[in-house]
């Protein structure tokens, strides 16, 4: 059984042939050509494959592709020109936020979705909203530092 | 790729009269709401289905309503909703103490609370809340409606009251003026985890008595219990530290923790007495009295 999926991805009209059991971290990474979007744990743990759904972070490793027809994707392909995506990288690299990079396009897409939000940039808010990435290299501290830096160079 | 998912027939709802049309004409089927717990539970294989029906998209399920005397939750409302809500925070603020602590951002911006409820976790961190504030679920099918008390929902590890074709359709809670409530979970870690325990409770007072108290603890039991011993001994009882102290130890006559991979069952046994009392006083504090 295929169905067809039409979603729109960074702006950009797509439609997909899927099986109803292929999950969305596949159709963009394995279809779409999307590489940022990283497969870590593949059960809703990590936060490597986080994508903006409706404007939204949530994780796409599971769920299923045929779930989100008609919605709205971003991956940081698609956010990386924005002021915001530009500050938070600069500030990440002068952090030293970033060591093997493997869970950075997650906490990016995330600490967008935060600063969109218009949430007040506490380290608890902070914290609370990056609760759902983890990083097996930095220690956080400096991810906190970094998005508390971008969202003040914002302002 | 560590897994893959077997293959399944997809079927979609747009209504609710769609959805129930669906489950009551198809066999081996499972409804798909946020898809947080099943999708992972097809990945691993405690479950294979020929048919799923996903019923995300039923608006008429994605709702809060403030109906003066109770507040009414759609059971396709997203528990990021829940926690943003200003309603449930004017009117049921212990639920949105627990939401908050639930799973992480991306997932509370997928996962529901019908879905929470109908898989039926032991550890499942809206039915504490639900449970001290006396909600009652709104079950429907085909033939009709029916209403469940919470309490009477959790048959055991993901059992329910829910007949094979029949659906979570809303939760009801009363709204109860006069009562502080709190939330406490404890997990391995702060955040991101399931509890090893948690406890809410709700408390009435008139003067410097307790007029009614409520105790649930979650995974301590085959399903969310409530402490009825505990309660009933402090009902009518003077509030003191020391009164509180003791009837937090009667919570062991109506918990049966085991075990397994987050916790010991005499950790879990130890962590539901300190956890009951604390946030009994936490309650407390929410109508102004420190003890
Ligand atoms: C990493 C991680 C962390 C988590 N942390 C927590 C946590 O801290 N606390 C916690 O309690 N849970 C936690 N969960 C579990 C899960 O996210 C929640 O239980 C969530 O609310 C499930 O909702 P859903 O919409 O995704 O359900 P689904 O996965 O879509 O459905 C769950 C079950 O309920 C059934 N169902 C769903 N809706 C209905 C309905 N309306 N009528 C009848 N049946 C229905 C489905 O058929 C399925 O069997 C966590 C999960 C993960 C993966
Ligand atoms: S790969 Fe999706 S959360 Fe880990
Ligand atoms: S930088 Fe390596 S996991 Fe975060």
């Amino acid at each position: 059984m295929y169905v067809k999926v039409s979603f729109k991805l960074n702006g950009e009209d797509v439609t997909v042939d899927v099986e109803p059991n292929e999950i969305l971290l596949d159709t963009l990474r394995l279809k779409l050509g999307i590489k940022s979007v990283k497969r870590g744990c593949e059960r809703a743990e990590c936060g490597a494959c986080t994508v903006l759904l409706n404007g939204s972070p949530v994780y796409s490793c599971t769920l299923l592709t045929v779930q989100i027809d008609g919605m709205e994707v971003r991956t940081l392909e698609g956010i990386q020109d924005t002021p915001e995506v530009k500050a938070l990288v600069s500030k990440f690299v002068e952090a030293g936020a970033v060591q093997c990079g493997f869970c950075t396009p997650g906490f990016i897409v995330t600490a967008y979705a935060l600063i969109k939000k218009g949430v007040e940039p506490t380290p608890e808010n902070i914290k609370k909203a990056l609760e759902g990435n983890i990083c097996r290299c930095t220690g956080y501290k400096k991810i906190i530092e970094a998005v508390t830096k971008a969202v003040e160079s914002i302002k | 790729m560590f897994y893959r998912i077997p293959k399944f027939n997809y079927y979609r709802a747009s209504t609710l009269n769609e959805a129930l049309d669906l489950v009551s004409s198809l066999n081996d089927f499972k409804v798909l709401a946020g898809g947080t717990d099943l999708v992972i539970d097809l990945k691993v294989r405690r479950y294979t289905v020929k048919n799923v029906v996903d019923i995300s998209r039923i608006k008429e399920l994605d709702y809060i309503a403030d109906d003066g005397d109770r507040v009414r939750i759609g059971a396709l409302t997203k528990l990021q909703s829940i926690a943003d809500s200003p309603i449930i925070r004017e009117k049921a603020p212990v639920l949105a103490d627990a939401v908050r602590e639930m799973a992480s951002w991306q997932i509370r911006n997928v996962a529901t609370i019908g879905g929470n409820l109908c898989n039926a976790s032991p550890a499942a961190d809206t039915a504490p809340p639900l449970y001290v504030l006396n909600a009652t679920l709104r079950l429907v099918s085909k033939e009709g409606e029916r209403e469940v008390p919470i309490t009477e929902f959790f048959l055991g590890p993901r059992k329910t009251a829910l007949r094979s074709r029949e659906l979570l359709k809303e939760i009801v809670i009363p709204h109860e003026p006069d009562c502080g409530a709190s939330f406490l979970k404890l997990g391995r870690r702060n955040s991101f985890t399931l509890s090893v325990v948690a406890v809410a409770t709700l408390v009435k007072v008139d003067k410097n008595k307790f007029a009614d108290v409520r105790i649930a603890l979650n995974s301590v039991a085959p399903t969310p219990v409530r402490a009825r011993k505990a309660e009933e001994c402090l009902k009518g009882k003077e509030i003191s530290l020391n009164n509180i102290t003791e009837a937090a130890k009667l919570v062991l006559h109506d918990i049966s923790p085991i075990s397994d991979v987050r916790a010991s069952a005499e950790y879990r046994k130890d962590m539901s007495v300190v956890l009951t009392r604390d946030s009994l006083i936490k309650s407390l504090e929410r109508v102004g009295i420190k003890v």
